[in-house]
């Protein structure tokens, strides 16, 4: 019993969910995915660690999810998708997710975004045949 | 007979909805992307499909990790949004055409490429938020549209080449449908971009624009990469612009280029509108 090893494993802080995430984490994204309705997000607000027991969510799981502790559970295998059901309407963006992930401010995380579309349109002019305004 | 007039791609990120439903299109930050989008609508608007095909995935609200398909086709009449747990008001639902998704299904598994066929099936941001960008939002769509999810969310995720088959294979499936009608490819997702981890807001501009060079004149560069290899240089979620050449392979070879437009960053991605031509 052993999970192969993947190619993609060596990129550096980048966590791919593939089987061994969605096995692992299995009841954690289904109680992520159970967010899509409001009456189960209402239920969850009410007795959070009484819905984990619910969905067999058990142990650091639990806790993480009791703890609202988005990265953490990033980390232990919650799909993004999936987390962002959780985590968006409690005021944390993707954004605010990525930028824990490097210890940085929102801010910085997205002023190193904006630094990628630096010198776009020149770039763009020299490539040629793209729309410019 | 119906025919493909061309394709389109599209960024799908929830962000884009969002601006369009804030009327924040023509805000400094969204509007060199939005107004990228004009030639696109001007070609839709002259060429006037009367049905798109939307290549997308779901991202959690049709399907759960009990059950995914690698490719999956909507064969039903209707294909309702719905609240993907952001609380936000559902957009109208979306017609299909129950008919020719049963045609396409039964010709893609006759070629070889077996999909899930979905009599049910719901569409969030992925599918609805191409539409929006390119149609506008309206009660009444003034499209059909038929959603074909394809799976880039759970690994194994298919490989660029096999993304590249199923539209070729799609093409051959739409030309040999027998009612005239005017169908246009939507290749959504994508470009570079990457959501978690400490690698997170990875923006790739060169990779981007070298994606989107060589997927209008020699789509079968992709097929060089595999999936780790594009991980590494677009980011996990970048892996999407395997979408864009299935829309990309229902086209002829000789597609003409009628639009390019390229932005970054848009949240966390770079965004392409891409429109290629049929030439008949």
């Amino acid at each position: 019993m052993v999970w192969k090893k993947h190619e993609y494993e060596d990129i550096p802080g980048t966590y791919v969910f593939d089987g061994k995430h969605a096995h692992g984490a299995y009841p954690l994204n289904k109680l992520l995915f159970s967010f899509n309705s409001e009456e189960c997000r209402s239920e969850f607000d009410e007795d959070p660690a009484a819905y984990c027991d619910k969905f067999g969510v058990t142990g650091k799981y639990k806790e993480m999810v009791v703890k609202k502790d988005f990265l953490g559970m990033l980390r232990a295998g919650a799909n993004i998708y999936f987390m962002a059901k959780m985590c968006i309407p409690r005021g944390t963006s993707v954004q605010d997710a990525g930028a824990q992930f490097q210890g940085i401010t929102t801010k910085e995380f997205q002023d190193k975004l904006l630094q990628k579309g630096e010198g776009l349109v020149d770039k763009l002019e020299k490539v040629g045949g793209y729309w410019n305004g | 007979m119906a025919r493909i007039l061309g394709g389109v791609t599209s960024s799908h990120i929830p962000a884009v909805g969002n601006a369009i439903a804030n009327g924040l299109t023509q805000e400094p930050y969204w509007k060199r992307f939005f107004d990228g989008y004009g030639p696109a609508q001007k070609w839709l608007d002259e060429v006037k499909p009367d049905l798109a095909i939307v290549v997308y995935n779901d991202h959690g609200l049709n399907f759960f990790l009990d059950k995914v398909p690698t490719f999956a086709l909507g064969c039903a009449d209707v294909y309702p949004n719905e609240d993907e747990g952001w609380g936000l008001k559902p957009v109208a639902p979306f017609k299909g055409d129950a008919e020719l998704s049963w045609h396409i299904a039964e010709s893609l598994v006759e070629q070889e490429i077996d999909i899930c066929m979905c009599q049910e099936m719901l569409v969030d941001h992925g599918f609805v938020n191409p539409i929006r960008a390119l149609w506008g939002t309206h009660e009444n769509w003034p499209i059909k549209a038929i959603p074909l999810a394809v799976n880039t969310v759970q690994h194994p995720v298919p490989t660029a080449a096999r993304c590249l088959k199923l539209g070729r294979a799609l093409r051959k499936a739409v030309e040999s449908y027998p009612e005239d009608m005017k169908i246009v490819i939507l290749g959504t997702g994508g470009l570079s971009h990457q959501l978690q981890g400490e690698r997170a807001g990875l923006i790739n501009v060169e990779f981007d624009l070298e994606c989107m060079e060589k997927i209008a004149t020699d789509p079968e560069w992709m097929t060089q990469f595999s999936n780790a290899e594009i991980m590494e240089k677009a980011g996990t979620e970048g892996i999407e612009s395997i979408m864009w050449l299935v829309m990309r392979g229902a086209l002829q070879d000789d597609a003409k280029i009628i639009h390019k437009h390229y932005h970054a960053p848009i949240s966390n991605t770079g965004a392409g509108v891409l429109v290629l031509e049929n030439q008949y």
